[in-house]
């Protein structure tokens, strides 16, 4: 396989992966991941349901501890044992499919929390960020609301917001749109795009094969805790080498996802 | 098509059906309660012992005589009781945190804490009242208090903070893992995420319960009587020891029904208030 390769013309890596596994009970979850993300540089990560796409993008924010292999943020091990997790995932931010607000804080508040208390910005400054960033993604009125009192879509785009605010290295997006009504999907896929065209690094699970086509530079099938083929867009979707790829993209676009 | 059918019935026909129900209600509910009243009195009243009750529980002579002492004394008992609700909280909280929370160096506490959590939880608290009053002082430990008043406070503060641990422990195990994987992700530490995150969720929920066991201890604080504080039962007890009339322990339970009634009705409201924002339980009523 050719994972440690890194794309012609692309620049230095932010996050690279070598033979990461992780088991969950004695079952094994992911079975020797090697990747590379690049600056400015989206993966999509696309695969059946349990094939570790979330587990993957957990162990990389450090919210799991993996069994084996290295995970380096620009270079440095975050994965050595002892390592305090906090300082990396203050430069990594995590998006999840059912957003996980924070109910009882204001959406403002719900942005600003992780700036000001983790990153000791300044309140004010937290604050004024945040309302840009609000304003931004169509919700500067909403700031001053609770959670609960928007559409999911709305509350989505908080949660990219509030993983932004403190300008990570690399956005990670764990299938933010399969929680959304489909009339809801497109007003969120719209700004990961946005960020995309900004130059932002992200890995992206997904279950949307035109989305992943359409923003990704990279993408990776996953299948039983294996990358099982790793190309660009146009390999993977028009000519997979793979059978299980083949099979899987056969099988998802018969499903006629969107 | 055909024309617009007319309505069966209009508007004004269901206002009027809704006057007359509600007429109907109010009308039936204070005939009943004149009824019943009405009749509870005259059988009490024209009872043959009425007379010496009347006489015994429910004198104005004593009632004068013994209310600035039976006041004094419930004020004792409201200080002690605030006094103690503020340990019980902090200390309820702190056992709950220790026990929900893997931390591998307070193992050994946490051991300490389950087992305080089950004696406590297991001794009746006027048994507990008892033996911290009246073993502790015998002891004769230096620098520990042997004010009777210091000593049942502490009695009903451990009492009471088992029960609070476990209302808290419930309320942080009822807030789903993936708020606390936010709030790491953001990057706040352990200890800023159960700050921010987890504990004020959790709070917020238990705060009905909690004020349930807030009008448990406010009434049990009368068992520190036993170990000879003048706080209100003793000094309405020892009245009516001394002249055989009981009214001063009547308007003692008075000065109670005083706090709790009210404090009661703060919790139905605040009940009603979580269910409605769970989406549940609408009234039941005459459709
Ligand atoms: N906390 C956990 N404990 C035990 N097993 C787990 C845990 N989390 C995930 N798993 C298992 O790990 C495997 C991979 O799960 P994961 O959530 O990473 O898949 P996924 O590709 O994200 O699936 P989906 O598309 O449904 O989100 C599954 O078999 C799942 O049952
Ligand atoms: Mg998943």
């Amino acid at each position: 396989m050719s994972a440690h390769q890194a794309p012609p013309g692309a620049n230095a890596p932010v996050l690279e992966l070598r033979g990461v596994t992780k088991s969950y009970e004695g079952q094994q979850v992911l079975k020797g991941i090697d990747l590379m993300v690049s600056e400015h540089q989206a993966v999509a990560l696309i695969g059946a349901s349990g094939s570790g796409k979330s587990t993957l993008l957990r162990c990389i924010d450090l919210l799991e501890e993996i069994d084996d292999g290295d995970i380096l943020l620009d270079g440095q091990p975050m994965t050595v044992p002892g390592i305090n997790p906090v300082p990396f995932r203050r430069r990594l931010g995590l998006v999840f499919q059912s957003f996980n607000l924070f109910p009882h804080m204001r959406v403002i508040e719900n942005v600003t929390l992780g700036a000001v208390r983790g990153q000791r910005m300044p309140a004010a400054q937290a604050r004024e960020g945040a309302q840009a960033l609000l304003e931004r993604f169509g919700l500067g009125d909403r700031a001053r609301e609770y959670p609960d009192r928007l559409s999911g879509g709305q509350q989505q785009r908080v949660a990219i917001a509030r993983a932004l605010l403190t300008k990570p290295r690399a956005l990670l997006l764990d299938e933010v749109t399969s929680a959304l009504d489909p009339e809801l999907v497109g007003e969120v896929l719209g700004v990961i795009r946005e960020l995309k065209e900004e130059g932002m690094t992200m890995v992206i699970a997904t279950h949307e094969m035109s989305f992943a086509r359409d923003v990704a530079d990279q993408v990776c099938f996953l299948e039983g805790g294996c990358i099982v083929e790793q190309g660009t867009p146009e390999q993977i979707f028009t000519a997979p080498s793979q059978p299980q790829t083949q099979r899987f993209l056969a099988r998802v676009l018969a499903g006629a996802t969107i | 098509m055909s024309a617009v059918p007319q309505p069966l019935t209009t508007r004004e026909d269901r206002a009027r059906a809704r006057r007359a129900r509600n007429l109907r209600h109010l009308v039936i509910s204070a005939a009943s309660t004149v009824v019943v009243l009405g009749g509870l009195a005259t059988w009490i009243f024209t009872s043959s012992g009425w007379p010496n009750v009347r006489r015994d529980f429910f004198s104005s002579h004593w009632f004068t005589q013994s209310f600035g002492s039976v006041l004094s004394g419930f004020w004792l008992d409201v200080r002690l009781f605030l006094i103690v609700e503020v340990a019980v909280l902090a200390l309820g909280l702190l056992i709950a945190l220790i026990r929900t929370f893997d931390v591998a160096a307070l193992f050994p506490v946490k051991l300490v804490c389950i087992v305080f959590v089950d004696v406590m939880r297991g001794i009746p608290t006027i048994l507990l009242v008892y033996i911290i009053g009246f073993a502790v002082p015998a002891l004769y430990l230096s620098g520990v208090p042997t004010s009777p008043v210091v000593l049942g406070g502490i009695a009903l503060a451990m009492n009471y903070s088992a029960y609070v641990s476990e209302v808290f422990r419930a309320g942080l195990e009822s807030i789903h893992p993936s708020q606390g994987g936010a709030a790491l992700a953001l990057g706040l530490t352990p200890t800023q995420a159960l700050r921010h995150v987890i504990v004020p969720q959790a709070v917020r929920r238990v705060i009905p319960p909690l004020l349930n066991d807030f009008i448990a201890l406010q009434k049990d604080v009368a068992l520190i009587s036993i170990l000879g504080p003048q706080e209100a039962f003793r000094v309405a007890q020892i009245f009516a020891d001394q002249y055989f009339n009981y009214t001063p322990l009547l308007s003692a339970a008075a000065l109670y029904l005083c706090v709790t009634i009210p404090l009661t009705r703060v919790v139905d409201r605040m009940q009603a208030r979580t269910r409605r924002e769970r989406g549940g339980a609408m009234a039941l009523g005459p459709r």
